[in-house]
């Protein structure tokens, strides 16, 4: 088989689905909490006493076992970091640089992954105590990013 | 070493058109508590798990690692196999080979889906070739409906033939309070049922459902420990033959008799319509009710009218077919093959409650989808 | 030790965009390739299985595009499977089904074309869609944070990432079909552009397009091939918590319990000194000192002195990713299954350049699924 000259056709394509997930009872509990009242709900489980954040309607390790809510405070600690420097606009929600953290709330036994702001990267270091910023009680929608982001505990600087 | 494998857990959860309340991660959880409880088992005594779906339905990569908090696979060895419509009797074949290789013992099979969130049709119409088939025909309705018009065609069979079908289906799917759809109809109302693709009438069809099922396999040591009543597996036979629409040939349905025959000649079947004494077979529409028992040979090409009518395949009939209502009740796709070997299951083990054939020695599942592909597993009452 | 060799195997050069063939094309190529390395034609074989993933071909049934191409509907159709996930968990499942009995030989197919869709978005899909995906967290900015935390868990530097870098960008010119192959310096690594601190450009891997295929035998077919069998001394695999945060990044306790399981399989006491070559699933620099630590090569936190005083070099006392590993050729799930061809071909001694030195009593080949190396399969080869 020859094509003269060789040329190689690059077919366009894109998938584009919209898709309606349900955040279930045990979600939508938490979003909703965290939109109306600002509050963060995280689960316990009964057998093994896990605190998990977010939260999950059952245990992941005892699997059968339902959990039940306990409140956790807007506050904890950084466990881990990165500045983002690299764009992708359909996905990253804001401008890079910006910052992403993982922050185990006081008395959670799992981690949050989400944004941190108002500090300096250099800054930066595991460890540090962190609180959360909630986006204005108007703006907030019933997401994950009614949390605006982490910054340092007693306030950041911009 | 391998060894032999019986089934000895079967749960899933009360399917439905949507599961709002709760999330793929939860949905998956209700089916594996309720396995595990079937199984009298807990988490701690599984050594692996096999989980599939079709990732364009929910638009999740990597469904094994996504939904080890719902699957109980934290820590545990975990695969993930998709086939399309034959994810779920993959799923099953593979929970299988996982406890016949000999390197587990005890495995939990999941297949799932929430079709509720996307467009199904919109989803299934990607698995065609981007360049040749994606742009004309494309989608599981098309290719069903020009199947089913070269079966009328060539046996001049009646589209009321093929409403029996959907008959007998709906009316099974009364007795199983898992079933979607649990509403007999009449002949005349599948008929008068809206027109869908020619000759596939909207009662003709499947509908789209949120579900999971979970099947627990064990080696024949653990089985026979854990389980009174093992269903055996007996034998599998798969044929994903096509890689295009364009390729299949909608006269025949020949990866599933090919499978049949490797499975009948490995077990010994001659007379599968004697022998067999359940079938649940994927049927995603009323008239593969028809031509594909012709290709499993329970008689001669164009003559399955005759059974239907008759009521061998209903029911307290000769080899009663899809006691569940079948997929024509219930659809939750990546769950749907797994339905048909946790029900054929629990045919064998005696212990499908309201919807139980009497006396079942054999039971076959079957699994179909991607471009006319099939999947078989046969189950018995004693080791094979 | 199993009862399953590796008989024949093939791989596609990786490159950044195959823009000649298709993924069926592709898969035709190792598929042929194979056949002629294990000197069987395609009636020799019973099963197959096919690896593929339906976000990275766009595509639902993504195995639908390869199924002709690899052989599975020869005859009027045989036996087959598809996973979805690394190649090593297809090859994984292929043994399984040939120990259970009722299959002789398997051949095994992946592909990607990580150049037709768009890697970010793609892997942004395998996280929550409540709690993470709206955050715009991929595959990268992932790692960073898995990198993060093990530097500051046992005070590993960006340097050590580097040597790695280094030393597999290095061992790749020796590797033909290797993608990005060249002599860096440390100093050229840490210059490199950051992406997410703390990974630079050198630390990734790249987007590759590529494809390959093994054939796997029950014993008694292998034995009485002329080729020389590969045995697969052990093979495991386990996953992990799905949430970054339920796991502590710094660790990989699949990948512990995977590899002892492996281990217990194939009768290795110490890895160190029995395992003769690793090749790593290294998608990003740090990920090879971490995945060493966890498979006992070194204690925990010491991975960074492994590549840094030269015990992983090619000429070292146990050469990793003499290939030059994942991060000198990243097509996804294709890569773990690149791995075991690497190692059993250092296991023949047919690794040409790239063969290391001495007799390959056992070679130890990986691969993984799911950010940040969530589950993980282990895969032991020998004589
Ligand atoms: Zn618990």
């Amino acid at each position: 088989m020859t094509t003269s000259p060789e040329e190689h056709i690059i077919y366009d394509g894109r998938i584009k689905m919209p898709y309606t997930w349900a955040a279930g009872k045990t979600s939508s509990y938490f979003l909703t909490q965290l939109r109306d009242y600002g509050r963060l709900w995280g689960t316990r489980c009964p057998d093994c006493a896990m605190v998990y954040m977010p939260p999950r309607k059952n245990c992941p390790r005892c699997v059968v076992t339902d959990t039940t809510w306990v409140e956790l405070p807007p506050r904890g600690v950084l466990e881990t970091f990165t500045v983002v420097h690299f764009s992708e606009p359909s996905l990253q929600p804001m401008e890079p640089p910006y910052i992403y953290g993982i922050v185990r709330l006081d008395g959670a036994d799992t981690g949050l992954t989400h944004l941190v702001s108002e500090i300096e990267p250099n800054r930066l270091r595991s460890g540090m105590r962190m609180e959360a910023a909630f986006k204005k009680l108007e703006q907030r929608r019933g997401e994950i990013t009614d949390l605006l982001y982490f910054r340092p505990e007693g306030g950041g600087r911009q | 070493m391998s060894q032999r494998v019986g089934i000895i857990g079967f749960g899933q959860t009360y399917h439905r058109s949507r599961r709002d309340d709760v999330t793929g991660i939860e949905l998956i959880n209700e089916a594996v508590r309720s396995a595990l409880e079937d199984a009298e088992l807990t988490i701690k005594d599984i050594d692996a798990v096999v989980i599939g779906n079709m990732d364009h339905f929910e638009a999740v990569n990597y469904v094994d690692t996504w939904s080890v908090d719902g699957s109980g696979a934290w820590m545990k060895p975990l695969i993930k196999l998709t086939t399309g419509g034959t994810t779920g009797s993959t799923l099953g074949i593979a929970g299988y080979h996982h406890a016949a290789s000999g390197l587990f013992d005890v495995v939990l099979v999941i297949g799932w889906e929430k079709n509720s969130e996307s467009d199904t049709t919109g989803a299934i119409i990607t698995c065609s070739d981007p360049i040749f088939d994606r742009f004309s025909f494309s989608g599981a309705l098309p290719g069903l409906a020009v199947e089913a018009s070269a079966y009328i065609k060539r046996y001049g069979i009646t589209e009321e033939d093929a409403a029996r079908v959907a008959v007998r289906d709906r009316t099974h799917g009364a007795n199983n309070p898992y079933a979607q759809l649990q509403t007999p109809v009449t002949v005349e109302e599948v008929m008068k049922s809206p027109m869908l693709s020619w000759p596939i009438k909207l009662l003709d069809i499947c509908p789209r459902s949120d579900g999971a099922a979970a099947v627990i396999f064990a080696g024949e040591r653990k089985a026979r420990q854990m389980c009174p009543q093992p269903a055996w597996v007996h034998s599998t036979a798969v044929r994903h033959s096509h890689a295009y629409f364009c390729d299949v040939n909608y006269e025949e349905l020949h990866t599933l008799e090919g499978a049949v025959r490797e499975l009948y000649d490995h077990v010994g079947i001659k007379e599968p319509l004697k022998e067999l004494d359940v079938v649940e077979l994927y049927q995603p529409y009323s008239f593969a009710g028809l031509k594909w028992i012709e290709a499993m040979g329970l008689c001669k090409p164009g003559e399955s009218p005759r059974l239907i009518w008759d009521g061998a395949t209903d029911m307290g009939g000769e080899l009663p077919f899809n006691p569940s209502g079948g997929v024509i009740c219930t659809n939750c796709i990546g769950a749907t093959g797994l339905l048909r070997i946790g029900e054929a299951a629990l045919q064998v083990m005696g212990r499908a409650a309201g919807r139980q054939v009497p006396d079942v020695n054999l039971a076959l599942a079957t699994g179909f989808g991607g471009a006319y592909w099939s999947d078989l597993m046969l189950l018995g009452r004693r080791p094979w | 030790m199993t009862d399953i060799a590796i008989v024949g195997a093939a791989q596609t050069p990786y490159q950044r965009c195959r823009d000649d063939a298709n993924f069926a094309e592709m898969i035709y190529e190792v598929t042929c390739g194979a056949l002629a390395d294990a000197g069987l034609g395609i009636s020799d074989i019973d099963n197959f299985i096919t690896v593929s993933n339906d976000f990275w071909d766009g595509r639902t049934i993504s195995s639908m595009a390869v199924q002709d191409a690899c052989g599975s509907s020869f005859e009027g159709g045989r036996n087959v499977s598809t996973v979805e996930g690394d190649g090593t968990f297809g090859l994984l499942y292929g043994m399984m089904r040939i120990l259970s009995g009722a299959y002789q030989t398997t051949l095994v197919v992946v592909h990607c074309k990580g150049s037709e869709g768009n890697m970010r978005q793609i892997t942004n899909g395998m996280f929550d869609y409540i709690y993470t995906r709206p955050l715009g967290i991929e595959a990268i900015g992932a790692a960073a944070l898995q990198a993060r935390r093990y530097m500051d868990s046992y005070n590993i530097t960006e340097e050590d990432f580097a040597h790695v870098s280094v030393k597999n960008r290095g061992n790749a010119l020796r590797n033909p079909h290797a993608q990005l192959a060249a002599e860096m310096t440390v100093e050229e690594v840490m210059a490199s552009k950051p992406i997410a601190s703390p990974l630079k450009l050198h630390d990734l891997s790249p987007i590759s397009d590529g494809a390959a295929a093994v054939i796997l035998a029950h014993r008694n077919v292998a034995d009485k091939l002329g080729r020389k069998p590969v045995w697969v001394k052990g093979i495991a695999h386990c996953s992990e918590a799905h949430f970054l945060g339920d796991r502590d990044l710094a660790e990989a306790p699949a990948l512990r319990d995977a590899s002892r399981r492996a281990y217990q399989m194939a009768g290795i006491k110490k890895p160190f000194a029995e395992i003769d070559v690793v090749e790593l699933y290294d998608a990003f620099s740090y990920m090879e000192p971490l995945w060493l630590e966890e498979l006992g090569f070194c204690p925990r936190g010491k991975g960074g002195e492994l590549a840094r005083l030269g015990a992983t070099a090619f000429d070292g006392p146990v050469p990793v990713n003499p290939s030059g590993g994942v991060l000198s050729a990243h097509a996804v799930l294709v890569a773990g299954l690149a791995r075991v061809i690497e190692a059993a071909l250092q296991v023949r001694g047919e690794a040409g350049e790239r063969q290391v030195e001495g007799p390959v009593e056992f070679a130890l080949a990986h691969g993984i699924n799911g950010p940040c190396g969530q589950s993980h399969c282990v895969v032991i080869l020998g004589e």
